[in-house]
């Protein structure tokens, strides 16, 4: 863990001194417009006109309580004051998309491997190449032009309609979740092909284990074989797969947040692109790469309770 | 049951074939793009905006006139050149490491794989949309930044190998021959690593062009009046309550080219490893 959290701060330090010249230069050289006042706070806020061990430690210190400095749009708030506000929408979706994913993904590839070369197989086949094969952005355009434009079935934008406010309890989680159809529904269909595809895989090389076949000798129902017996390591290298998959939905929340204009940390990051704020994407970027570590860690504790092994040390 | 497996065999490599059939296609459009577009893909016609599909603009033209075939066509330059490029860059990096930190072992390795650890952790589209900030979009920035961050695979990949076959017979006798570890590397084991990572590259292509596309969706990577199928796509969503073919067909190229990509891959590595093609 702490080698990692430290290899992603060097990293993202990295990552400002990436131009040639320091990135106050490039700021007032690409906009005729930046005062010498907005390069003087970049110098200010990275220590620029320091050694390069001291403007580390000093960035170092601060982003350990969290403090990346103000952003240098018009409003002027703190980087982590926006974060914060935007954060739960991205955090929602990509936990229903996870969800959603799961409940879908895995019996679709275990029912795969249990009827493997049918015709039920072979047509989930075409459909996770089709998955693995559209670009996302594009579906989502698609989507949005018939469901919500030719259609008219679901709003295209937002996560809340703008009576919001007035409507009852019950009314505001309907609201919420006929917003979310279109979002979490592409990035779910994204991501589906290639974890249906792991658990198929992984079921299909389970199966093939003797224990398998012993418990089937034992005249077990099949349900028990592939339930109790195949489906609980079956399950170990999805989780791995599942837990690799987060940086990219997280990656991917640009994307949709920003066709589905949907404030969360997506859109923010696109938007602190588009005007260079730098401060507020240098935020991202560690908050993105941290709350991607803690997945990984989430997956590694559900690892160690499906598989006894690793929780009583390896040996 | 032997007429059984021959169809199957027969099913396999026609998928293979398909995308083998549209790889070739699309690079036979690239080269010949001049000759296959009706019209210049920079042209402005202010007096012909956002026309519906016709003889003359087989898919229509976008908000400034432009006929959207064309760039179409030259769109796919743009889109095999820096699925190319990136790959090949992500290749490179990915061998070497890989060789490096699989056959000497040790702290090397350790680094080497920590390093592989911590760039799997970023969201890979939020940190090429960071460089990107700090660099210019341009297509050779997004080429190289594509390559930068797509390398990780390729090394756990050749690692992977280069462990199972630096403990096989013939490296032991290079080794007690004294054969330098540099020509050991390059001579005995890359080219038994380079299968594995042939495919991984014929995947990889497909990737670089989704996340190039992406990028120029999002302005960020091909600058216009340069046509990428991308930002053709911005255009599309600008427009897309009245001009569909502005989002159709440069979605459907992209969506073509990796699937070719992807079946061609596939298809490799059945043929190629006989242990997958079994399951």
């Amino acid at each position: 863990m702490l080698p990692l959290l430290i290899g992603i701060t060097l990293i993202s330090f990295a990552v400002i001194h990436l131009t040639p010249g320091d990135p106050t230069q490039l700021m007032t050289s690409m906009n005729p417009n930046a005062s010498s006042e907005v390069s003087e706070r970049l110098i200010k806020l990275y220590h620029l006109d320091k050694p390069i061990h001291i403007q580390y430690w000093e960035w170092l210190k601060n982003i350990a309580v969290l403090d990346f400095g103000e952003s240098f749009a018009l409003d002027g708030q703190s980087v982590m004051e926006k974060i914060k506000h935007r954060i739960p929408y991205t955090i929602y979706l990509n936990i229903m998309s996870m969800i959603l994913i799961f409940i879908i993904a895995l019996p679709l590839g275990i029912l795969n491997a249990y009827y493997k070369d049918s015709f039920f197989d072979k047509t989930s086949t075409v459909f996770v190449f089709i998955g693995f094969a559209v670009p996302t952005f594009w579906l989502a355009l698609l989507c949005m032009y018939f469901f919500g434009i030719k259609l008219g079935w679901l709003p295209i934008s937002g996560l809340m309609s703008y009576n919001f406010e007035n409507m009852t309890l019950l009314g505001k989680i309907g609201d919420i979740a006929k917003h979310s159809v279109l979002p979490v529904g592409v990035s779910v269909f994204g991501s589906l092909a290639g974890i249906s595809r792991y658990a198929r895989n992984s079921m299909l090389d389970v199966l093939n284990n003797d224990y398998v076949l012993a418990a089937k000798a034992r005249g077990l129902p099949e349900k028990t074989v592939i339930f109790k017996h195949a489906l609980k390591n079956a399950l170990l290298p999805i989780i791995t797969i599942i837990g690799l998959s987060i940086p990219g939905l997280i990656g991917g929340s640009v994307i949709f947040e920003s066709i589905f204009s949907i404030p969360g940390m997506g859109q923010l990051f696109y938007q602190s692109v588009m005007m260079r704020d730098y401060p507020v994407v240098m935020g991202i970027l560690v908050i993105g790469a941290v709350l991607t570590l803690l997945g990984n860690l989430i997956a590694d504790i559900l690892y160690a309770i499906v598989d006894p092994r690793i929780r009583y040390g390896k040996k | 049951m032997v007429k059984n497996n021959f169809l199957k065999r027969i099913n396999k490599y026609i998928l293979m074939y398909l995308g083998l059939a549209i790889v070739f296609f699309f690079i036979l459009i690239a080269i010949f793009a001049p000759f296959i577009a009706t019209h210049n893909p920079t042209d402005i016609n202010l007096a012909n905006v956002l026309a519906e599909p016709s003889k003359t603009h087989f898919f229509g033209t976008d908000e400034l006139g432009r006929d959207v075939f064309s760039r179409v066509i030259y769109g796919t330059r743009i889109s095999i050149f820096v699925g190319f490029v990136a790959v090949g860059i992500s290749v490179i990096i990915g061998l070497f490491f890989g060789l490096v930190s699989g056959y000497f072992g040790g702290l090397v390795d350790t680094l080497i794989m920590r390093f592989v650890d911590i760039m799997l952790c970023f969201p890979a589209f939020f940190l090429i949309l960071a460089v990107i900030t700090f660099l210019e979009p341009s297509v050779t920035n997004v080429m190289v930044v594509i390559g930068l961050t797509s390398w990780m695979g390729v090394t756990r990949l050749v690692r992977a190998e280069t462990l199972s076959i630096k403990t096989r017979d013939f490296v032991t006798a290079a080794k007690l021959q004294n054969i330098s570890n540099v020509k050991i590397l390059v001579k005995h084991i890359l080219p038994n690593v380079i299968t594995p990572v042939f495919v991984a590259a014929t995947l990889g292509v497909a990737g670089a062009i989704l996340t190039e596309s992406a990028l120029s969706f999002l302005g960020l990577g091909v600058q216009p009046p340069t046509p990428s199928w991308g930002n053709i796509l911005t255009a599309g969503k600008d427009n897309i309550t009245f001009a569909w073919w502005l989002s159709v067909f440069p979605g459907l190229a992209i969506f073509i080219t990796v699937l070719g990509y992807n079946l061609l891959g596939e298809g490799l590595r059945d043929l190629l490893d006989p242990k997958i093609s079994k399951k």
